[in-house]
């Protein structure tokens, strides 16, 4: 580490704290019941605070990494170096910067988790309104298929798309895994819009001559907007976990480029005598996913509509 | 309708889910680029060419999905070029592994899972619900194949608790035919399904807790504790009874979950089960023998969902009572 | 049957005091502030307020049901029954006392019932806790009462499950699982207010009837100033918090003393006298967490003055068993609208 990507990172922590305690601050004192309830837990505050820090690592990683990610430092002494100064988070079994990796890692991780929940928050709720609002053949069918694709496991159909289309680009990744996760959250839509497409406010919206896209976009959606959230929240993890999983399994981000999963991969067979390798990258992948469950934890705690006034 | 209408109905959607997977499978299969050699080392094209039309690779794909179902029928699931033996003998060999796995981390994952539940919904909010809430928190955001390898590291490497990998010392306990060789399996054992059922216990507990709350509030609770009902049985008897009621849908949710992490365990630990057989079959393009996997696959994830579906109907009376009961418009 | 002064009272309560703590400085909510009042045997007491006023903190206090995060109540409340004080029972005797010595019945019978158990389960249960009947036994008895209290078919009745009844018939299975030990005292908080108008009058004489055969003294929780003027024999007035007059039934729609009780009693839509407007209680009934200083219902009021400012007892007005917290007592002449 050089003094410019230390500084780096402690203004990193340093942003990623205010923000929390400026945000928690703001709740607390003034401010709708609704943030004050989800910055009522600890642990969320916690979770917001270490997204926000590793978020910050990831977009400043040419600043905060002192060396390049791919670069061989230097073959035989240091191989597998134990954390030091200079090497924070040690080397790996290629002599690379463990930390350099892992902050780039963050990037490519973080980012398909983000982009991937994306992609499959949005099919999933756009199928689950469908099939609920409009019923008839659209919603027997559209729930048929997500039964079919929730009945084989995520990696196995995963595992086959991956592995039968070598050299998949970056893209098609995200795409991927965003195509094969959003079967959970389509149901979830699907029984909000049920309930909902019952209630007065919809029939009056019908009444007034709404068209479905615009009832379903201005009127439902809005207020089944609670569960979506969480679950995109839960989703950016799963997404992750996903990712890592495919990384690790070696079909997922291709080496060189660092992805969380495959440096656990790489560091794997040197776990017994050189396990920085394969533990930073592993608490990693925890801390986010836990950071982003305490966040749902917090939002289903915020959105809960029986909290609200009556 | 009645409950055996509702369950044949059932049944026929079940299996009409797993054929619509295997169909998918199949097809998915086929129409991936290059398809490479139905074989498992390197030949020339005439010997490639040769060994698809006796493979029937080069048929047109519908009668080749044709011919697959005709020869499901028959209990035949076809031969894996990769591995050079019938499909019906690999799996043969592998599932019962699996299962052991399955099994251990299933019971491992619901028993631990709910006692820390309902513990923690007993000590709300004090000391030790807090502290659990993190633990159960922490160990579910792990990853499976971390966690694997951490473990593998700690007690396995440092601590010489139990065994690297494989299912069995191949030495003494090739096959299981002593008293000895089952405790050989049952500690070879520990580790993976160890692995497996803390990440899904970690999850159940923090589900199962959030469950008994939700009950908890309820007013029939107080109506219980209002007749004097001494209040370890209002835990048990009116909080945990309806509390069941969620956890019995969770149940049919654990199955992908084992599945998935079944690929990843096996691999780690060696452990001959079928994930580790699916993934090294879809890296060989082994067709038939994939499709075998996901097959099996679908099959336990429809049934764990059935399995669930039937034990709600039993446990929720509210879903047992159908339009055969006449429920009268009132008198007061 | 009005309250004799020579028979002890079966339930004393004195200076109940029960708070809620709530979230993030909204301060502390006084739902029971100060609340006294005795239940003779055999009598029906009513309790009638708005919403907000604490009456079912109240009933809710008298078998320690208040969830205790984030309720509260406070040292120096006396709950006293048969002479025993039920705010200082050990937990194992307070649960011989509930649902055997002294039941409940709530509001909204369809919620209060445990939906995975039979009806005649729930019933049961109660006697076999506390009468130590095999379940046999407890079963017939569950028959019994469910017959008495006039459920057709008692005995296909019993094995069927709550969502299988309409309102009416789960309000009377909460009455016959709150009567199955024959308690003393039967605390009804709001038992109609969630039933439709006729199946209201059917359970209130329900209630009637088995007051009669049972002889147990009745603590009726209602807003609804109908059901007590038909129901109860004595009749305690709450606003914010506190008691505000406490009078037999006849006496208080006779002569009320407080204001709060003379609007009440003026707010009910008379069918013979035509009125062209409804008379309402200006004002709106005060936050928990902020009653106002001096007598709490001064900003209503349209005889205050500025004696209100300093908050009133309960005072005897001389006539027999009727008190109210109002210098109107002292001072009758006051009570000329302002100008």
């Amino acid at each position: 580490m050089t003094l410019g990507t230390w500084l780096a990172l402690v203004v990193a922590l340093v942003l990623a704290a205010e923000t929390v305690r400026w945000l928690r601050q703001r709740a607390l004192r003034g401010g709708r019941d609704r943030w004050r309830r989800f910055f009522k837990h600890r642990t969320t505050s916690w979770g917001v605070g270490i997204m926000a820090f590793l978020v910050i690592l990831a977009l400043a990683a040419p600043l905060v990494a002192p060396y390049n990610p791919n670069e061989q430092l230097g073959i035989v002494q240091l191989k597998n170096h134990a954390p030091s100064w200079t090497f924070i988070l040690g080397t790996d079994v290629l002599s690379r910067d463990v930390w350099s990796r892992a902050v780039w890692g963050a990037r490519v991780s973080l980012g398909i988790g983000a982009l991937g929940a994306l992609v499959a928050i949005s099919l999933g709720t756009v199928v689950g309104a469908l099939a609920g609002y409009y019923r008839r053949w659209i919603d027997p069918l559209l729930m048929r298929s997500v039964d079919v694709g929730l009945a084989l496991p995520r990696i196995f159909i995963l595992l086959m798309v991956v592995a039968l289309w070598d050299g998949l680009p970056f893209a098609a990744l995200v795409l991927a895994i965003g195509l094969t996760s959003w079967l959970g959250t389509s149901r979830l839509v699907r029984a909000e819009v049920l309930s909902l497409r019952e209630r007065d406010f919809v029939v009056a919206a019908r009444a007034l001559g709404a068209g479905g896209a615009r009832v379903i976009f201005r009127h439902v959606l809005p207020n089944a907007a609670a569960p979506i959230i969480v679950s995109a929240a839960l989703g950016v993890g799963n997404v992750l976990l996903l990712e890592a999983s495919l990384s690790f399994l070696g079909i997922g981000v291709a080496p060189p480029d660092p992805s969380w999963g495959n440096m656990i991969a790489d560091g794997a067979s040197t776990i017994y005598s050189a396990p920085w390798t394969t533990l930073f990258p592993g608490l990693a992948i925890s801390l986010v996913v836990m950071s982003l469950n305490a966040i749902a934890d917090g939002l289903r705690d915020a959105l809960d509509p029986r909290e609200e006034p009556a | 309708m009645s409950g055996a209408a509702w369950l044949l109905r059932r049944l026929v959607a079940s299996v009409a889910i797993i054929f619509a997977v295997v169909t998918l499978v199949f097809v998915l299969i086929h129409i991936a680029p290059g398809e490479p050699c139905p074989s498992d080392e390197p030949v020339d094209p005439t010997v490639c060419l040769e060994l698809k039309r006796e493979f029937g690779l080069d048929r047109p794909l519908p009668e080749q999905y044709w011919r697959y179902l005709v020869a499901l029928t028959h209990g035949n699931l076809g031969y894996s070029f990769s591995l050079r033996r019938p499909v019906r003998d690999a799996l043969a060999e592998t599932i019962p592994f699996t299962l052991q796995l399955g099994a251990a981390a299933l019971l491992l994952d619901f028993v631990l899972g709910l006692l820390l539940g309902i513990y923690q919904a007993s000590r709300v909010n004090r000391l030790p619900d807090l502290l659990l809430g993190n633990i159960t928190l922490f160990v579910y955001s792990l990853p499976t194949f971390w966690l694997a390898l951490i473990l593998l590291l700690l007690f396995a490497e440092r601590l010489s608790w139990f065994p690297v990998g494989g299912a069995s010392n191949p030495i003494f306990c090739p096959t299981v035919d002593s008293l000895y060789c089952v405790a050989d399996r049952l500690w070879h054992l520990i580790l993976p399904a160890a692995t497996l059922g803390l990440v899904g216990a970690a999850g159940t507990a923090r589900f199962q807790r959030a469950a008994m709350l939700d009950v908890s509030s309820q007013d029939y609770v107080r109506t219980a504790r209002a007749k004097g009902v001494p209040e370890r049985q209002v835990v048990l008897r009116h909080q945990f009874r309806n509390a069941l009621l969620s956890f019995i849908t969770r149940f049919g949710l654990a199955f992908p979950f084992l599945l998935t992490g079944a690929v990843l365990i096996e691999t780690i630990f060696a452990w001959p089960g079928m994930g580790r057989l699916a993934f090294n079959a879809i890296l060989a393009r082994d067709h038939t023998l994939v499709t075998a996997t996901a097959l099996i696959a679908s099959t336990v994830v429809v049934l764990g969902n059935l399995v669930a579906d039937i034990l709600l109907e039993l446990a929720d009376p509210r879903l047992r009572v159908r339009a055969d009961v006449t429920t009268e418009i009132v008198t007061a | 049957m009005t309250a004799p002064g020579s028979i002890p009272a079966l339930l004393r309560v004195r200076d109940l005091k029960t708070y809620f703590v709530t979230e993030h400085g909204k301060g502390t909510a006084r739902a029971v502030d100060d609340v006294s009042f005795d239940l003779y045997p055999g009598e029906t007491l009513g309790i009638v307020g708005e919403s907000g006023c604490g009456k079912t903190v109240t009933s809710l206090s008298i078998l320690r049901l208040v969830p205790e995060p984030p309720g509260h109540i406070l040292p120096g409340s006396v709950i006293e029954f048969e002479g025993r004080n039920l705010l200082a029972l050990p937990a194992a005797e307070l649960r011989a006392v509930r649902g055997n010595q002294i039941a409940m019945i709530f509001q909204e019978p369809m919620t209060s019932l445990n939906p995975v158990f039979t009806v005649g389960d729930q019933i049961a249960e109660a006697a076999i806790i506390h009468q130590g009947l095999s379940g046999s036994a407890a079963r017939a008895r569950a028959i019994e009462m469910l017959r008495l209290v006039g459920i057709p078919d008692p005995a296909e009745r019993v094995d069927h499950y709550p969502h299988q009844l309409s309102g009416g018939m789960r309000q009377r299975v909460m009455i016959a699982m709150a009567l199955v030990c024959n308690p003393k005292i039967l605390i009804a908080d709001e038992p109609t207010t969630a039933l439709d108008v006729t199946i209201q009058a059917q359970i209130l004489e329900l209630l009637d009837n088995l007051q009669n055969r049972f002889g147990m003294a009745v603590l009726l929780i209602t807003h609804d100033l109908g059901v007590v003027a038909g129901h109860a024999d004595r009749v305690v007035v709450m606003y914010a918090g506190r008691v505000v007059e406490t009078a037999p039934t006849e006496r208080l729609f006779d002569q009320p003393t407080h204001p709060y009780t003379e609007g009440l009693l003026a707010a009910v839509p008379r069918i013979d006298a035509p009125r062209a407007r409804l008379h309402a209680i200006p004002g709106q009934v005060p936050a928990a967490t902020a009653w106002p200083s001096g007598c709490r219902f001064r900003p209503r009021c349209p005889y205050a003055w500025d004696k209100c400012l300093e908050e009133p007892g309960l005072l005897e007005t001389g006539f027999d068993g009727h008190t109210a917290r109002c210098w109107l007592v002292t001072e009758p002449e006051r009570r000329r609208p302002r100008p």
